[in-house]
């Protein structure tokens, strides 16, 4: 039981990645990762709705009839995120400006609706919990890989610190600005799959 | 005019899927046919035709600060801040009008339900709906006009991205592709693409 309780917690972040399986959640995944920071809070805040709408709604399973459970979720989950925007705009100011409406995207990010859906109601509050801390760590895990190599590639930049040496420049290397374009995120996300396909083969479409 | 610049910038310059990813996730799983893929698309930019200037109006006599002044008289109104409350509000007005709206085409055209079927509920949590919403409260429209205008013309964008997609896709069905890249990977790259061709409208001057 422990273990099992456990893998609720590991299994989303590599083997069955809510972004990289499942394809859910990708909107807000590709327009906050130019750079490293913003997606890195946008990925925290991510997990702390999906860990929060999963408790809360576990704990309120048997109570919801069926018919108008849609709307009882997405009023739990609206009042998170307002929250969570409001805590954002009082300490991370400049990082809420950058985000703009994908922090109210949150509602409708599809982990989060998926979570609920397929794992809390039908389970305990401390199993749906894990649960919503694992699958917001795996989606934040996908995010911080694509601001990694957007920012690196288009900026030479990491949170903000130049990495790339100004010899490098002096010597005619140029900054890729078509990585700080959201074409670029769209491939870098493909090519992730393709990469984690290959290395799990029992995910592979025939 | 004002409004045939703000259609054309909404549908191809601001296009919801290329240049902000609205609506990925639906846009990715239901692109492999073109019937359906049309069946989606129309409902989105209805719902969006719909959804925006209701929210527009939501936001303008109720939430901003000061826009009670028709129910409280001026000086009580400016006190008044609801705008905290515009996110549980819009997908409020979102999943009832999606609900209202799978009633009525239940009820007065059978044949269109079963067409759309499944897709209707899942408009709810569309992002794109959602997203059109935000944007609306963000860039502050002055009439309702203008909010429907471009309520329609970000879901005629949408419909567009995913017909196109799901044209090609059809496609690629018969094409030999590396076995780790077939599906949603793939799909990615593709959209990548597309939406490099899309960046070309970036270039228009609207003025």
């Amino acid at each position: 039981m422990k273990n099992k309780t456990f893998q609720s917690l590991t299994n989303p972040l590599a083997k069955n990645n809510p972004v990289l399986v499942q394809i859910l959640g990708i909107c807000s995944a590709l327009a906050v990762t130019t750079q490293l920071k913003p997606a890195l809070v946008m990925g925290l805040s991510v997990t702390a709705v999906c860990a929060f709408s999963n408790l809360v709604l576990s704990l309120l399973r048997n109570g919801i009839p069926d018919r108008i459970r849609i709307i009882v979720q997405l009023v739990v989950i609206a009042a998170l995120v307002t929250i969570v925007n409001d805590i954002l705009k009082a300490y991370v100011y400049d990082v809420s400006k950058q985000l703009s409406v994908y922090v109210g995207l949150i509602i409708t990010n599809c982990i989060i609706m998926g979570r609920v859906e397929a794992f809390a109601l039908s389970n305990k509050p401390l199993p749906s919990l894990l649960d919503g801390i694992g699958n917001g760590l795996g989606y934040g895990a996908v995010l911080v890989i694509i601001g990694f190599v957007r920012e690196l590639f288009g900026n030479g930049s990491l949170f903000g610190y130049q990495i790339i040496p100004e010899c490098f420049y002096e010597a005619g290397y140029v900054n890729n600005g078509l990585m700080l374009f959201p074409p670029a995120a769209l491939i870098i996300v493909g090519i992730i799959i393709w990469v984690h396909r290959t290395t799990n083969k029992d995910l592979q479409e025939k | 005019m004002e409004l045939l610049k703000l259609f054309i910038q909404s549908v191809f310059i601001d296009n919801m899927v290329f240049s902000f990813f609205f609506g990925m996730c639906s846009y990715i799983a239901v692109s492999k046919s073109v019937k359906t893929a049309n069946g989606l698309g129309l409902a989105v930019t209805f719902v969006m035709l719909m959804t925006v200037p209701l929210n527009y109006l939501l936001e303008n006599y109720v939430l901003k600060a000061g826009a009670l002044s028709w129910l409280l008289g001026e000086e009580m109104a400016s006190t008044v801040d609801l705008s905290f409350l515009s996110f549980i509000l819009f997908i409020a007005v979102i999943a009832a009008f999606v609900q209202l709206l799978e009633m009525f085409i239940e009820k007065f055209s059978p044949s269109l339900y079963n067409q759309l079927g499944i897709f209707l509920p899942l408009i709810a949590v569309n992002c794109a709906i959602m997203g059109g919403a935000l944007f609306m409260q963000q860039r502050a429209f002055a009439t309702v006009g203008e909010a429907a205008v471009f309520g329609f013309g970000s879901g005629f964008g949408w419909w567009i991205a995913i017909l196109v997609m799901a044209a090609i896709r059809e496609r690629l069905a018969y094409s030999n592709v590396p076995k780790g890249l077939r599906g949603p990977g793939l799909a990615f790259i593709i959209t990548g693409l597309l939406g490099m061709a899309f960046m070309i409208f970036s270039g228009f001057q609207m003025n």
